[in-house]
């Protein structure tokens, strides 16, 4: 009787994965693993049009993509994206949760609603706004700059601002989602840790450095590894802001995956491009978590 | 409280208040410049109230630009994909968690390690096929890539370990299908998860750009950020009639969390501790 039960828990078991599991493959895994196939090819417009006029050309479309110099740049404007601005947006949300967290914060929840209400609004919009904040006559930032005699500077105009700038954006539209996270991990170090701790005598450096920190190591793995995948895919605020420019000092890779592809319609390097995407995030994901086990062990 | 200490938590609490008004700053000017007259945003010193409220670019956006179109584009996308993924995620996230059957850890595990790949990864083999499928231009195409979210399986099945097994066995021992089980004893159970898995796919979907941008080529399919991107490419000097279209694009999203704030807060910070 028993097995028999354990058939139909079994069958509904398979039945209630089955449509996601159908979706996730029919909508992810498989397109995947023919976006490797993809790069192999030379689909391009005559391909849309006839599916069967696509050639398989070898590594073609890499020794073409490795040749262009906007490749290079568009790989080098990326690593700068997630380099500076992964590592602002986690201390930025690591700050905000301090804050929130004190003893002496009044009306919490208040204060964690406010800076966490820019992570849900509309990246399109509110980069919109941005650009019009950032416009070097009649912009804000500009006006509050110049209060203290500073400026004028052309925000997105100037090919060494422009990426700045985007980041700038993405960190405040970004840092309320990990304050949270933080903040989840400040609430579960205990109490008691602090207490002994003053009772040592230890200022509140000292505590922050030996009891928050090490007590918030997990955190930053998990904060590390979602910021640094989410900023490889940067795509919309380039859009949006500065299509790329001035001077292409703001193509990213997902930008020029984009305009190659479906654009252009060159499938095949597009598809290159987003093979570099995934091998350059399996890369940094695995040096994060190697270097947290090398931390704790 | 000593007197030294009150003066303290004012004034930390006076810093933070002028922190979050900087953060709220942008949002604030989208809403103040929005009805202003034409061209008075370009001015210098920029004004940061109108001088004359008005709601003439609003007229405009909802009869000369079509937005009332583009803002039921956007909600029935994101209300169908919301109903439907919550849905297909809380039968696989409760299966994955209590159903026991052959292949059901490596299977999990598998999904887990897919959480790394990057979406865009899957953006032009999906586009071939769902040109292949004609959902090419379609809102249903719009949709897809919000419909059975993984980090979705996941949080389902990390609340739904902790409904008692004792309770489903004795519904079983009632003879109840294992369907049966499902609608009247989990669903009800996994109600503020699935809650919560809610209102991060409507927002995910609500405020999706680049999958939207790629399938739907026909102005009148556009969900609301693609309208805007492509409006602000030919009204770039229009920042009034601009910054009413962002205001509109963000202000379900906006009123959204301001009433389901809890679900959000709950939801990162359970996913977050665990992960």
């Amino acid at each position: 009787m028993t097995r028999r039960e354990g058939g139909a828990e079994a069958r509904a078991g398979w039945g209630f994965i089955t449509p996601a599991m159908l979706l996730i493959g029919v909508f992810f895994a498989i397109p995947v693993v023919s976006a490797f196939v993809l790069s192999f090819t030379d689909f391009d417009i005559y391909s849309i049009g006839d599916v069967g006029s696509t050639r398989f050309v070898g590594l073609k479309n890499y020794a073409d993509l490795f040749q262009m110099p906007l490749f290079w740049k568009a790989l080098r404007n990326t690593l700068y994206f997630v380099v500076l601005g992964g590592p602002l947006s986690a201390a930025a949300s690591l700050a905000a949760a301090l804050l929130v967290h004190s003893k002496l914060t009044r009306f919490k929840p208040f204060f964690r609603s406010a800076f966490f209400a820019p992570w849900v609004t509309t990246l399109v919009a509110v980069a919109l706004v941005w650009r019009y904040i950032y416009h070097p006559q009649y912009g804000l930032l500009n006006a509050g700059l110049g209060l203290v005699g500073i400026g004028p500077i052309d925000w997105l105009g100037d090919p060494r601002w422009a990426m700045p700038s985007i980041i700038l954006l993405s960190v405040w539209k970004n840092f309320g989602y990990n304050m949270l996270v933080f903040l989840a991990g400040l609430s579960s170090i205990p109490e008691e840790l602090y207490e002994a701790a003053a009772l040592d005598g230890a200022g509140a450096w000292h505590r922050f450095r030996h009891i928050t920190l090490p007590m918030l190591g997990p955190t930053f793995v998990f904060v590390g590894v979602v910021t640094m995948i989410a900023s490889f895919q940067i795509f919309s605020e380039p859009y949006v802001m500065t299509q790329g420019g001035p001077l292409k000092s703001t193509t990213t890779l997902v930008l020029l995956m984009y305009e190659q592809g479906f654009r252009w319609w060159r499938l095949g390097l597009s598809a290159a491009i987003a093979v570099v995407l995934f091998l350059l995030t399996l890369g940094g994901t695995l040096l994060q978590l190697r270097l947290q086990r090398s931390t704790t062990r | 409280m000593s007197a030294r200490e009150r003066i303290r938590v004012i004034g930390f609490n006076g810093l933070m208040v002028l922190a979050a008004a900087l953060a709220a700053a942008p949002l604030l000017w989208m809403v103040s410049a929005s009805f202003m007259a034409p061209g008075e945003a370009n001015t210098s010193p920029p004004p940061l109230l109108p001088r004359d409220p008005t709601l003439e670019h609003y007229r405009t956006l909802f009869t000369s630009y079509n937005l009332g179109r583009y803002f039921l584009n956007s909600l029935g996308v994101a209300l169908g994909g919301t109903i439907l993924a919550v849905l297909i995620t809380g039968m696989a996230g409760y299966a994955f968690a209590k159903l026991r059957f052959r292949g059901r850890d490596p299977l999990f595990r598998a999904l887990l390690a897919g959480m790394v790949i990057p979406g865009q990864v899957a953006m032009l083999p999906m586009f071939i096929l769902l040109r292949e499928m004609g959902l090419i231009n379609t809102l249903l195409g719009a949709m897809v890539p919000v419909l059975a979210p993984i980090y979705g399986i996941f949080l389902v099945r990390q609340y739904a370990l902790s409904i008692p097994d004792d309770l489903l066995d004795a519904a079983r021992l009632d003879g109840a299908s294992e369907f049966r089980i499902f609608r009247s004893v989990v669903l009800p159970a996994l109600r503020p998860v699935l809650a919560t898995l809610g209102v991060f796919t409507f927002l995910s979907a609500w405020n999706d750009f680049m999958w939207p941008l790629i399938v739907l080529s026909d102005d009148s399919k556009y969900t609301l950020p693609v309208a805007l991107a492509n409006l602000a490419g030919e009204h770039v000097q229009d920042v009034e009639l601009m910054m009413g279209g962002a205001l509109v694009t963000v202000l379900p999203v906006f009123l959204a969390f301001l009433f389901l704030q809890r679900y959000y807060i709950q939801g990162i910070m359970a996913g977050s501790v665990k992960g």
